[in-house]
């Protein structure tokens, strides 16, 4: 079955284990110029998740807050990155995780342009680049353990479990308890992704893309897919009978052309 | 027979050509060896570059003149467009080999360029632009086939021949269906390509401004090679020509106005920002002056209406496909991008090739009707007295 996680921003602290636990499960580098942490923390390459400080207005006081956001690839139920890909490079497993296959993968970076949440990264430095993003730990879901991150925040802030299951805490949270915006982000956004997140401040100020369509986003192109075959075959069979048509049409020119040039010739 | 006439004049214009493309063609060595990194300004932000948004979008578009003149010389039997015919069409497939080759320089894992067939991933837009695109190409080659067949292995000329009724029905279905798709691969950025270009309407957009565009890039290119090589222009055959753009361009500026109404983006035009101005530079420059200039017959007769209507018609469509890479998508990236030197001398270096190679062909095959080839007659008579 497919599994989800839910991020509940009221209880983030922003210490980053996630963040540590993921370079070191997925062996990535660290890189003293892209932090995985702070206010100028965000995804590269190297950095499949970052936890992103914001400093926000809160309430009637405005009292100045902090919140912390942890960034992944959001593995959509339909992702328009696998949707896009014209070497199946990315697919969506039952598990969850949307799996990259470097091996298939011809570089194109269409993924990067379709993604809604704009999270797969290119490797810009290297010769023979790959895209690189959050897999969700297939392997690890596999053999029946969460991803690396959820493993380690200390602060029970990120829930893995089965994807029902975890939609429905998310409700009970949010109206069990008023301090909550009543939205689940990722419930309805690009048609549904496996990560969602509840806060107590509204999405759009902690830098969410709150006008992502509810369709999902591979909807719109293969619908123009699915006609393409049609489409072809009329243009075609339209285009044989046009061409045929004017063949035998100036034949008939030609012969009448040539009978008035007999009979010109008898007379 | 012995000797086959192969000539290729030099000028000092051809001197420079020669050496932009051997400067583009070292650089694109440098770019296989050192990586997209360290030769192109592209970055996390902004994936595509000038690259795809030049060398592979308006490119594609720029060689429609090709379809357009078959569709309506070889399929809908006008003939008073014939003498245009091989022109067109060798300059769509010299522009094609260049996408092609731009299209290599740009992706990552370009060893792995054959996936696609492989794979099959075939809810990608991206899949149907791989496939038309290649398939479209070797058939402009075979195309081609029957013209070089004239002049050398004359005895495969009937195979081709024989070939060619096929051929150019394929010819034109194939680049009816990726010149929209082009358009398409934009309809997967909802919500982040401005509402003034983004549309479920894309494909039928890029496929009627990718026709309208062929007459204008024709009449251009007769000025230019004109100029180059001393012939007449067919100046009847293109005055006629570029009224199909006209009522095409019509038609499309008929949809794009009801598709923004019909989208409530209307109010968009006239905010005065950046993507209003570029819009409505695009809209008037490229599209209400020609419209103008086609159906003033003092303007279109004229040899300067004729080729102010090719420009700015040209012109126009590449504004147009530059403002949806570019202008549409810089509100939402954000950041900043502006090609690298590398990316400008690589994108310069397969113009400089294209125009070379056509230049080559048509010195060397027959492209261009002889009665108005008066520079090469003299040669024609020698060969045929031989």
């Amino acid at each position: 079955m497919s599994k989800a996680v839910l991020v509940d921003i009221t209880k983030c602290v922003g210490c980053g284990s996630c963040a540590v636990a993921c370079k070191m499960w997925n062996d990535l580098e660290y890189r003293q110029d892209s932090p995985i942490m702070g206010k100028e923390s965000k995804l590269d390459a190297e950095n499949w998740t970052n936890v992103k400080m914001v400093e926000i207005e809160k309430g009637p006081e405005k009292e100045t807050v902090w919140r912390f956001v942890k960034n992944q690839c959001l593995h959509c139920e339909e992702p328009a990155c696998a949707s896009a890909c014209f070497s199946k490079a990315f697919q969506k497993s039952k598990d969850g995780p949307v799996v990259y296959n470097p091996t298939l993968c011809v570089g194109c970076r269409y993924c990067m342009l379709a993604c809604p949440f704009d999270v797969p990264k290119y490797e810009w430095s290297k010769v023979i680049p790959l895209v690189r993003k959050c897999q969700m730990c297939p392997d690890r879901i596999r053999d029946g353990n969460s991803p690396a991150c959820t493993e380690v925040c200390p602060t029970g802030a990120l829930t893995f479990g089965e994807h029902n299951q975890v939609l429905n805490k998310a409700r009970e949270t949010i109206n069990k308890d008023s301090k909550y915006i009543k939205h689940i982000y990722g419930e309805k956004e690009a048609g549904g992704t496996s990560w969602l997140y509840i806060s107590d401040v509204p999405f759009d100020k902690l830098g969410f893309r709150t006008d992502v369509t509810t369709q999902p986003v591979p909807r719109y192109t293969e619908n123009i897919m699915h006609l393409t075959p049609a489409v072809g075959l009329t243009w075609g069979a339209l285009l044989t009978g046009m061409y045929v048509y004017n063949r035998r049409r100036n034949e008939i020119a030609k012969e009448e052309h040539s009978k008035k040039k007999n009979d010109k010739k008898k007379k | 027979m012995a000797t086959k006439n192969w000539s290729f004049r030099m000028t000092p214009t051809r001197a420079v050509l020669i050496a932009l493309a051997a400067i583009g063609g070292a650089l694109m060595i440098a770019r296989l060896v050192l990586g997209l990194g360290p030769t192109t300004n592209l970055n996390d932000q902004w994936p595509w570059g000038m690259w795809i948004g030049f060398d592979v979008l308006t490119g594609v578009a720029l060689a429609g003149g090709g379809y357009s003149t078959c569709l309506m010389v070889n399929i809908m039997g006008i003939k008073k467009f014939a003498p245009i015919a091989r022109a067109a069409m060798l300059t769509s497939l010299i522009g094609y080999l260049l996408v092609m080759v731009g299209l290599f320089m740009d992706i990552g894992r370009w060893f792995n360029f054959w996936r696609p067939f492989v794979s099959w991933g075939h809810t990608s837009i991206l899949f149907e632009v791989f496939w038309c695109v290649s398939l479209y190409t070797t058939v402009q080659l075979l195309e081609f086939g029957e013209v070089a067949t004239e002049k050398v292995g004359k005895r495969w000329h009937k195979v081709f021949k024989k070939m060619l009724p096929a051929l150019l029905i394929i010819g034109v279905l194939l680049p009816t269906l990726h010149q929209s798709s082009l358009g398409s691969l934009y309809v997967i950025e909802i919500g982040k390509l401005y509402p003034l270009w983004w549309s479920v309407l894309l494909p039928v957009f890029f496929l009627l401004s990718s026709f309208f565009v062929g007459p204008a890039m024709v009449t251009v290119e007769s000025l230019l090679s004109a100029r180059a090589t001393g012939h007449k222009p067919e100046y009847g055959v293109l005055q006629s020509l570029i009224k199909v753009s006209g009522y095409l361009m019509v038609v499309y500026l008929a949809l794009k106005i009801i598709d923004l109404f019909y989208r409530g983006a209307a109010g968009l035009v006239f905010l005065g920002n950046l993507e209003g101005n570029m819009f409505l530079l695009e809209i008037i420059g490229g599209i209400i002056i020609p419209i103008i200039i086609c159906f003033t017959p003092k303007l279109r007769k004229s040899k300067g209406g004729l080729a102010a209507f090719g420009i700015l018609t040209v012109a126009g469509l590449v504004l147009n496909r530059m403002n949806v890479v570019f202008t549409g998508m810089s509100d939402y990236i954000g950041g900043s991008y502006f090609p690298s030197a590398i990316e400008w001398l690589v994108s310069i270096g397969l113009v400089a090739m294209g125009v070379l190679a056509y230049l080559f062909v048509v010195e060397n095959f027959n492209i261009i009707p002889k009665e108005h080839h008066q520079a090469y007659e003299e040669q024609d008579a020698v060969r045929h007295s031989a």
